[in-house]
């Protein structure tokens, strides 16, 4: 088991998110987390991510709790992508690649050339490989948000927690980032855990889904379960209706 | 990036402009003494005369200005990571101000150097105390609490330090005010400002890396592998403790500590395993010149260090600006 919760209650400034929530995930899944806006998916990564405390409950990652792992250790197992976020001071692409090596590093360490040769081979799969030497200050919206997942694949951790990774991208780079972590599932197999805002999709690349309702109430398990029109209407609060075409479904506001 | 080789190599040039910086100083002044001649009074040779005026006075001066002045960049350095602020300098959270009340008062009730350095020190770890205690509260800090915290409490120490100055005897004045902007004539002994700058660099050194994760921002930095609260106490600790030390050196000399690194950032990018020692070897450097300028321009009478360095440093400072990549800095 790569991540579990035991009795896992989450919430902020007394808006409890989830209560006894017991999720686990196993290597190769994939888990879409899904929910309106303000209902504490964000929040809930974050505590996954051991970089915020649970009001109650434990978080497990490969069997041990965060607090006995360290940071460096957990660093080499999960990663994360935040939400945004600014840089107060210019560095280059590639060096923004580059400090996803740094739970790899002795403390003495300088980047190595497998370093660097690990970091290129990160930005070239999303496609930012000609922009290695560019400053991060001049990059757009969508080219931050594929460093930032560059970052994240230079540091090659087994479980990837995903807050939004389809932001600020154009659909085909929203696919090429789908398809990507769909082959390292295969491949290593990685395993991901991502918010999402499109059911459609989280049914096509995730194989489980979590729901929150944003009152502290949740609903997880197999996408082909949990992710209907009906569920997914009271999730949103607005009626939707399947369409399926190809075998794929999507979900369409009626 | 620069590579480990490229960062020897910058390091290896600033340790020879500084002791291009330090031999300056120990040439210069009301008796001009020349290169040949200083090495050999160092060597132990020389007339007496010559040897006073170069191990008794100007040696320990210009060893004294550069400790202070690669404490002050240093702390600088650090605090710009901590708050992730390009504008923070060591003075930003309140510590020197601590440290001016301390002296002053001290001055005030007519205390000699020891007394003055006592108090100075002692008021800039109360300051260093109340901020720490004010800013953690319930749920540990956040940049701009910190920061706020910071800002409140040196605002406090000004307004004592402007009300002790309204109140003080007029022929305490003078004292009063060089000391507020920084002044080397009333050092002692270097050596134990040397030894807290080598003690303040190596503790941080082996946490650059870690800081330049820090600058990014704390949960990013925690993702990837860095024990943040720790970091964060220890950089706090170091800077302070670096600050205090050479505040109650030589006073609160401005400038250095926001504009060195700085500087160092213009020229050879945020590495903070390269800026931290390179701002140590820069801040040092700056200070020993500009205490240099500052006994000798208007000889025989002395200005407070703290007025050059800010001459100096300004266009300095502006000119890499013009000339820096749009987006650096």
């Amino acid at each position: 088991m790569l991540l579990s919760t035991r009795g896992l209650r989450v919430g902020v400034a007394g808006r409890t998110f989830c209560r006894d929530l017991t999720l686990e995930v196993r290597a190769g899944e994939r888990l879409a987390i899904l929910g309106r806006n303000g209902a504490g998916k964000s929040t809930l990564l974050a505590v996954l991510a051991g970089l915020r405390k649970p009001e109650a409950g434990e978080v497990l990652l490969a069997g041990a709790a965060y607090s006995r792992l360290g940071a460096r250790a957990s660093a080499r197992i999960r990663g994360w992508l935040p939400q945004g976020g600014s840089d107060a001071f210019s560095s280059s692409v590639l060096e923004s690649a580059l400090t996803g090596r740094h739970p790899h590093l002795a403390r003495w360490d300088w980047e190595s050339d497998e370093d660097a040769r690990i970091a290129y081979q990160a930005l070239a799969e999303v496609g930012l490989a000609g922009l290695a030497q560019r400053d991060t200050r001049t990059l757009s919206g969508g080219e931050r948000q594929r460093l930032a997942i560059a970052t994240l694949l230079a540091q090659a951790p087994r479980l990837y927690l995903l807050d939004e990774p389809l932001a600020h991208l154009d659909l085909n780079h929203q696919m090429a980032l789908l398809e990507l972590f769909a082959r390292l599932a295969l491949d290593q197999p990685a395993t991901c855990v991502m918010v999402l805002h499109e059911p459609g999709l989280a049914a096509r690349f995730c194989t489980h889904a979590l729901l929150m309702f944003g009152d502290g109430t949740t609903r997880h398990g197999r996408c082909g379960e949990v992710i209907t029109s009906e569920s997914l209407s009271a999730l949103y609060g607005y009626p939707l209706r399947e369409i399926v075409e190809d075998g794929q479904r999507w979900f369409m506001p009626a | 990036m620069p590579t480990r080789r490229r960062a020897l190599l910058i390091l290896a040039a600033l340790a020879g402009l500084a002791q291009l910086c330090l031999s300056l100083a120990l040439m210069v002044g009301s008796v001009p003494i020349g290169p040949i001649e200083v090495l050999g009074t160092l060597l132990g040779q020389g007339a007496d005369t010559t040897r006073e005026v170069v191990c008794s006075l100007r040696l320990p001066r210009a060893l004294a200005g550069f400790a202070c002045g690669g404490l002050l960049a240093l702390a600088g350095a650090l605090l710009q990571v901590l708050l992730r602020n390009p504008l923070a300098d060591p003075y930003v959270l309140g510590i020197s101000g601590g440290a001016g009340v301390g002296a002053l008062l001290a001055i005030v009730v007519g205390l000699g150097a020891a007394g003055i350095n006592a108090l100075a020190f002692f008021g800039a770890l109360a300051a260093m105390l109340v901020v720490f205690g004010l800013a953690h509260g319930e749920g540990g800090w956040t940049q701009s609490r910190l920061l706020l915290t910071g800002v409140i409490v040196a605002a406090g120490c000004g307004a004592l330090v402007t009300l002790m100055l309204s109140l003080a005897p007029e022929d305490r004045l003078r004292g009063m005010l060089f000391w507020l902007m920084g002044d080397l004539s009333q050092t002692g002994d270097p050596r134990l400002a040397l030894l807290l700058l080598l003690a303040a660099l190596l503790a941080a050194l082996p946490f650059a890396r870690e800081l330049n994760l820090l600058a990014r921002g704390a949960d990013v930095a925690q993702a990837l592998g860095v024990e943040v609260r720790v970091l964060r106490r220890g950089v706090y600790l170091v800077a302070s403790l670096a600050t205090a030390a050479a505040v109650t050196h030589a006073g609160a000399i401005g400038f250095v500590g926001l504009i060195v690194p700085h500087l160092v950032r213009l020229a050879t990018g945020n590495d903070q395993r390269l800026l931290l020692p390179a701002s140590v070897l820069a801040g040092g450097s700056l200070l020993v010149v500009a205490d240099t300028l500052a006994r000798t321009v208007v000889a025989p009478q002395q200005l407070p260090v703290g007025v050059l360095t800010a001459l100096i440093g300004v266009p300095v400072f502006l000119f890499l600006l013009g000339r820096a990549v749009p987006g650096r800095g």
